[in-house]
């Protein structure tokens, strides 16, 4: 890890690349460029990334080089989007600096986009850690750029297995992250392609494990349970790397997700059981704050490490005084931060519609929809289903075969809707749901859908491109929060 | 009661992929709104072989799975070779045609053995063929459903095609226009989707052939006139599904 430095003129790491003659005019040019495309609204959110990676190539790393407490990257197939924000809602909390990207912009360009608009006409970016979740493939591609310190690997499912061919491919992506990334990798202990992952950090990398108790097992079957019932061994993938197999079940893990309740939920860390209550929907996002908790330890580990003067003699508000405070947290101040984390864009996000609360839940794959599934009681609810296939949803419906709907038989389904409605409308046929209307527009299907049974609270399952689209007609009826994962 | 049918889900633990398990829920439900009763097995490596079997439906697996079912599966391969001499009606999708064909050629030049039922043999490409993709078949009228795959399939001489594509880059090889084969009642196909469930005059040529090699005729004597009304209903979406999915873009 770094040596000690303190106060605000921390030495800028050796490896930051150097700039190009024109790099100076980079902030102004991308800006510009931002304020174009806002204003005559073509080019998306990502195109002025697109002109500065062009103009300026190591803007990224150089920029990002400049955070005294480094680079934090999440991915992983399910559960990027909730993890980050929980890890960047936490770290800033605690007090420190953070920047983040949006939601959706989980690409190289979008990372460059976001940086953007954060940084100032010096290119400076005012900020001491940046908390930022990629797209398994461009976390590649960004690593290639950026060696990240911390990486934060949750699972490798089947997901737009069309874009990437194979599990064990998406596994061996994100392999790339663990060996790029210099200070801790924090691994998920129950995902067996995960852990193996072990294997690839470079020597001196400290490994760190999050897991779950036995008893909680059942809830988060691993992709090759999906298929059967019959649990595979560990180690798919390349055999050669994994290590012995028996070292699968005593991985100390750093946060053990022990127990979940309504909204409550129980970490044990350093051998002591931690209780909170949590704003979080969902078991899986349990389990996501118990990743977020062990990557943020491990950042407090290295700030713990840093040698810090005694905080009284620190100027109020400088870096050193947020590291102080941020290195003297104690696990109740951690957990605290974990109970003040709020849900995400899609990941059990509730908006109020005619009176009725209306639960958006972004379902990806078989997992996650799984997952959605057995988190959200059907009873006593309206249930409406939302399937798209852009590029962005996965063109292959396949996936919707390989999740189990039975539990919707006695509720039934009360609207299906989405581009592929009818191929939904055909899987919820053959587990024998009833469906009492499908319609592929969304617009009119979730006019009908909101506008029955005024009251009752409505459980809305949607890909991401569908989600979209919900959000924008839903909008229009009532008050639904900015996307975004900023503040 | 109805009459019994023995299907049997072939090594659904290792290759069962993009929701291949699509296509055994699919025969199951059928064969009961026709008034059946059906048996599913799930035969997996070590497991022992049932006493009868109407029907096989096997499904993809990524290179691990093939791996580790490759013994067992050259243990069965007389078995299955019989079977499907006899006329026994047999669905492989991706790895599992690529296995029943004579064998593989990976891309560093490796052959692999495959059990020969299938006149054909694949070979290993860098290039993958993925996207939604609609065949024409003359039995079974246009095939709808998603390749993905990167092995590239080439059926010997006199071997017939499930079905042809219209665009090359895109069915068994990307070159002949050919997609899936036919020996027998043994169909071998890259197309998942999942396939049956969109393509019902497939499902329907697998279960009545199966029942007539058992019962020696189909009939649905035993379906009452609420399961004919959820066939038609199931029927009626898949056609609509099917109509979306050919206009889809690849």
């Amino acid at each position: 890890m770094s040596t000690n430095t303190s106060g605000e003129n921390q030495s800028k790491p050796s490896q930051a690349p150097k700039a190009s003659w024109n790099a100076f005019a980079t902030p102004l040019i991308g800006k510009g460029v931002r304020w174009a495309a806002r204003v005559t609204k073509h080019g998306g959110s990502a195109f002025p990334g697109k002109v500065v990676e062009r103009i300026d190539p190591t803007f990224l790393a150089r920029t990002l080089g400049q955070l005294p407490l480094g680079v934090v990257l999440v991915s992983g197939t399910n559960g990027k989007t909730t993890t980050t924000r929980m890890v960047a809602s936490m770290l800033a909390d605690l007090g420190l600096k953070v920047f983040t990207n949006p939601t959706g912009s989980n690409f190289t360009r979008g990372v460059v986009s976001a940086l953007l608009t954060e940084v100032n006409l010096a290119g400076k970016l005012d900020a001491d850690i940046a908390v930022l979740e990629l797209d398994e493939a461009y976390a590649v591609h960004f690593v290639r750029q950026v060696k990240p310190r911390y990486a934060l690997l949750l699972n490798v499912m089947r997901d737009q297995l069309d874009r990437f061919g194979e599990i064990d491919t998406t596994a061996k992506l994100l392999s790339h992250v663990a060996e790029a990334t210099g200070g801790t990798v924090v691994l998920n202990r129950e995902d067996p392609r995960i852990a193996a992952l072990a294997a690839k950090a470079p020597a001196g990398t400290e490994v760190r494990y999050f897991g779950l108790d036995d008893g909680l097992k059942h809830y988060f079957p691993s992709d090759d349970d999906m298929a059967t019932t019959v649990s595979v061994e560990t180690g798919a993938g390349e055999g050669d790397s994994c290590g012995p197999r028996e070292s699968e079940s005593v991985l100390p893990a750093d946060v053990t997700l022990t127990a979940v309740g309504d909204h409550q939920a129980t970490f044990r860390m350093d051998d002591r059981d931690y209780s909170t209550a949590v704003r979080l929907e969902g078991v899986y996002n349990l389990y996501n704050a118990a990743a977020a908790l062990a990557v943020v330890r491990a950042v407090q580990k290295d700030a713990q490490a840093l040698g810090l003067p005694p905080a009284p003699t620190i100027r109020t508000g400088s870096l050193a005084a947020r590291e102080r405070a941020f290195a003297d947290a104690d696990a109740d101040k951690l957990i605290a931060a974990v109970s003040r984390v709020t849900p995400a864009f899609g990941r059990g996000e509730i908006i109020d519609v005619n009176r009725s609360p209306v639960e958006l839940l972004l379902v990806k794959n078989p997992m996650g929809f799984r997952l959605s599934l057995a988190s959200f009681d059907p009873a006593g609810a309206d249930t409406m289903i939302v399937i798209n296939d852009e590029y962005a949803d996965g063109r292959d419906m396949s996936w919707l075969w390989d999740v189990d709907f039975t539990s919707l038989r006695t509720s039934g389904v009360a609207m299906v809707s989405g581009v592929r409605a009818w191929d939904m409308a055909l899987r919820l046929g053959y587990d024998q749901v009833p469906v009492a209307a499908t319609d592929t527009d969304i617009e009119s299907a979730l006019t009908a859908f909101v506008n029955g049974n005024p009251g009752k609270p409505k459980h809305i399952y949607c890909t991401y491109t569908s989600m979209l689209k919900v959000r924008a007609a839903l909008a229009q009826v009532a008050n639904v929060a900015d996307a975004g994962v900023g503040k | 009661m109805g009459k019994t049918i023995d299907v049997m889900s072939l090594y659904p633990k290792d290759m069962n992929i993009y929701g291949d398990s699509g296509n055994v829920l699919t025969i199951r439900r059928r064969l009961e709104l026709y008034g059946y009763e059906p048996r599913i097995h799930q035969y997996n490596q070590g497991d022992a072989w049932p006493d009868r079997v109407d029907l096989i439906l096997g499904g993809g697996g990524q290179d691990t799975g093939q791996k580790k079912i490759i013994d067992d599966f050259f243990k069965r391969a007389d078995l299955l070779r019989s079977l499907a001499a006899d006329g026994t009606p047999m669905l492989m999708i991706c790895g599992l045609y690529q296995l029943f064909g004579e064998y593989f050629e990976t891309v560093d030049g490796t052959r692999l053995d495959g059990i020969g039922i299938i006149g054909a043999h694949t070979v290993g490409r860098d290039v993958r063929m993925i996207g939604n993709l609609v065949e024409h078949s003359e039995q079974f009228g246009d095939v709808i459903g998603y390749e993905n795959h990167s092995g590239q399939t080439f059926l010997n001489e006199g071997v017939r095609p499930l079905g042809h594509v219209d665009q090359e880059g895109r069915g068994n090889n990307g070159e002949d226009h050919t997609e899936g084969a036919r020996v027998n009642n043994v169909i071998g196909t890259y197309m998942h989707g999942s396939l049956l469930p969109k393509n019902p005059a497939i499902s329907d040529f697998l279960i009545t052939t199966a029942v007539t090699r058992r019962y020696g005729s189909f009939d649905t004597s035993d379906q009452t006139p609420e399961q004919a009304a959820e066939l038609k209903r199931l029927d009626a979406v898949a056609a609509n599904a099917r109509k979306t999915a050919a206009a889809r873009p690849r």
